[in-house]
């Protein structure tokens, strides 16, 4: 039998201990979150298809046809939707998990556990339906007779950058807004104007070189080059400094992240 | 390791910020702009702050509670009850002192916690388990049980936003009943659900307590407290009060909250002063508690500087649909013929033909004209009307529906076509043995 102190100001040690028992919970979440969504839904889980499929042709119509962007002899659909993939899951991404502490505030206030499985479970929630838009590239891949590189067994480490980077994130957002409602109206606002300032309808490659380091300091500019380099290969070429800037960028969001929700997590339940 | 005690609390404190909790100004914009404007003013302001609108919900409490021992806590509203589960439950941390428990902790502050009204009952025992601390494998262990226990049945594939407010408490209650945690906090929920399904909740708790572990109980409920539990915690404004053997202590609650003037009022126009409203039992003692079809004595006790002829006094119950009942001297014609000094006055309500709800009763003074108010029509006292309607004949189904009622009840009679007559009422009890038993042992 485990012996639990409660102290007033000092961080309990039991706390990592007390994540690892609640590890059930974080698929629990995940699964309910999913299971919800699509209720009462008529084409149900198809809409993490249908939504993916109807903004890459918008995009690649506004930024392809109209704005005669250049593909370097790419499939112009393959190119946004390869920059949509990550976009578009850090989005929700950050969108849920920023909201996951306030929607869930009943729970908060009226039982314990560690509060991390709540918006750690809300970025992996997205992340299932990041995997099954994923699966859309399939067909389109065969649709284009494009087969993908061999740099393509690099994509699973960039697909945990850009959980990195919706976790770092979402644990800022998520406990600000526990306190500052304000994030309601500032994330909407992120994820609209991210969408251009990201290269998502184009490629980086465009942007004048002196201003490239510059651009990279979004650590999505990083990580969407990267899901094209290794899903295109060779003529979406690496810009390895962008990368680079985005690694260090999420690490230290993860870090800073995990360290101000645990600092502010003692008091969401008084606060939310 | 010392195991001899479940929970030891030492010194423990809660402070909440009152006033900047609730501070509109509160937002990020306010910080931002009082930071850059001036950081030493916001710095002031903080300092102020703390010293005017902190509240210490709890503060100096210790607490030794062994294993075993079955505990009920009570006091009146803001007495720190609920602060004090929310910490032994850690859902919020304390501001000093230290809590120690030993064993697992299971809280039914509020049953249905994390609920998802789109999931079925199925879905939800499993995701409520989770939440409350239960592993898979622990879960699909004790589903049927689970199952069993809530009485669900056939709509255990029904999401439950379909489920009645009965169902949905039932399954789940019976999911926290499962947890089988070494420490059980158990708040209030007896409150919700029909009787009968009280009593089974009340047997579960009991038999938890028999299997030797601890439980914390809190309840309004002074019946239940006084069954239940061995010792009682009685909190007062943040402290400890009172602690010792249950009957004792709760007791010497209702005695307090019972004697406490709630209502007082004064008119310096007529020099006519209400000095306190006292409401009393049929056997005549203070209470804020009766039963369906018991009598309530209402007292006002006065102190009339000047004479005050002919008073209409009016005494209402208004439950919470409105108005139930009255006593009121503008309709009756009888009053009294002055009043002057320091004196009483009593109402004696026979037989309260109400459900068990919550009550308010309103008064009002009026002069001898009936036109001017020497004390408004105004609410004095708070009572309840609490008991087990299985006693008095009531065996509906939707039983726990009681506390949306249309309050008053007289006597009525259901004739059927077969032949059959079925009478209810109040009135006649058939706890009315017990409550005689009890009448005659008290001193």
């Amino acid at each position: 039998m485990s012996e639990v102190l409660i102290e007033a100001d000092r961080i309990e040690r039991q706390y990592w201990r007390d994540l690892w028992s609640f590890r059930e919970l974080f698929f629990f979440l995940v699964w309910r979150d999913l299971l919800v969504r699509y209720k009462q839904t008529v084409v149900g889980v198809s809409w993490s298809l249908i939504r993916p499929f109807l903004t890459m042709l918008v995009l690649t119509v506004v930024f392809g046809k109209l704005g005669k962007m250049p593909a370097n002899g790419l499939p112009y659909p393959l190119l946004v939707f390869c920059g949509m993939l990550p976009w578009q899951f850090f989005s929700t991404a950050i969108t849920e998990s920023g909201n996951s502490l306030v929607s869930n505030a009943n729970m908060i206030s009226k039982v314990y556990f560690p509060r991390l499985v709540i918006t750690v479970s809300s970025v992996m929630t997205s992340f299932v339906d990041f995997l099954i838009s994923a699966i859309f590239l399939v067909p389109l891949m065969m649709w284009f007779r494009f087969a993908p590189p061999i740099q393509v067994l690099y994509f699973p480490f960039l697909a945990m950058l850009a959980v990195g980077a919706s976790l770092g994130v979402g644990l800022w957002i998520a406990a600000l807004m526990v306190k500052y409602r304000d994030f309601r109206f500032i994330v909407p606002f992120i994820v609209q104007f991210g969408l251009y300032l990201s290269p998502v309808g184009f490629q980086s490659s465009i942007v004048p070189s002196q201003y490239r380091l510059l651009y990279s300091l979004n650590p999505i500019v990083g990580i969407i080059d990267g899901f094209r380099w290794s899903l295109l290969g060779g003529r979406a070429p690496l810009y390895w400094q962008g990368l680079a800037i985005s690694v260090v960028e999420v690490t230290s969001l993860i870090v800073s992240g995990i360290w101000y929700f645990r600092k502010t997590e003692r008091t969401f339940a008084d606060v939310v | 390791m010392n195991s001899e005690f479940a929970i030891s609390v030492e010194n423990l404190g809660k402070r909440y910020d009152v006033g900047r909790m609730h501070d509109p100004n509160d937002g990020l914009r306010h910080v931002i702009e009082s930071a850059f404007r001036s950081p030493l003013a916001a710095f002031k302001k903080k300092l102020h702050a703390k010293r005017t609108k902190d509240f210490w919900a709890l503060r100096g409490v210790s607490l030794q509670i062994q294993r075993g021992e079955v505990v009920g806590i009570i006091g009146g509203n803001g007495a720190g009850k609920s602060t004090m589960l929310k910490l032994l439950s850690r859902i919020t941390v304390p501001t000093e002192g230290c809590i120690r428990i030993n064993g697992r902790i299971a809280s039914l502050l509020e049953v249905g916690t994390g609920f998802h009204p789109e999931l079925t009952g199925r879905e939800n025992i499993f995701l409520n388990g989770a939440i409350l601390g239960m592993r898979r494998t622990e879960i699909i262990r004790r589903f049927d049980e689970i199952v069993e226990f809530s009485e669900i049945g056939e709509f255990l594939d029904t999401p439950v936003k379909r489920y009645s407010s009965g169902m949905y408490v039932r399954l789940a209650f019976s999911v926290a009943a499962h947890l089988e945690p070494e420490i059980l906090i158990v708040d209030e929920v007896l409150a919700v659900g029909d009787a009968a399904f009280q009593r089974k909740c009340l047997a579960k708790i009991s038999s938890f307590a028999r299997s030797g572990r601890t439980v914390l109980f809190v309840s309004h409920n002074h019946d239940a407290v006084r069954n239940l539990c061995d010792r009682a915690v009685w909190l007062k404004n943040g402290h400890v009060q009172e602690d010792g053997p249950a009957g004792l202590v709760v007791d010497n609650y209702f005695e307090a909250i019972s004697s406490v003037a709630a209502f007082s009022s004064q008119n310096h126009e007529y020099g006519f002063t209400v000095k306190s409203i006292v409401l009393k039992n049929s056997r005549g003692k203070r209470s804020l508690q009766f039963s369906p079809g018991e009598d309530m004595i209402v007292e006002l006790h006065y102190l009339a500087e000047k004479p005050l002829e002919q008073p209409y006094i009016t005494f209402g119950v208004t439950g919470k649909m409105g108005s139930c009942f009255t006593a009121n001297m503008l309709l009756d014609g009888n009053r009294p013929a002055v009043l002057h000094g320091a004196g009483m006055l009593a109402c004696r309500f026979k037989a309260l033909p109400i459900f068990p709800q919550n009550y308010t009763l309103k008064m009002a003074v009026r002069t001898k004209s009936g036109e001017d108010f020497v004390i408004d029509y105004s609410a004095v006292a708070y009572f309840n009307v609490i008991g087990d309607l299985a006693n008095y004949g009531f065996k509906g189904e939707f039983l726990s529906r009681v506390p949306n009622s249309t309050p008053v009840v007289v006597p009525y009679e259901w004739h059927l076509p077969d032949g059959t007559v079925a009478s209810f009422s109040l009135n006649d009890a058939l706890n009315q043995p017990r409550r005689l038993t009890e009448a005659v042992s008290l001193p």
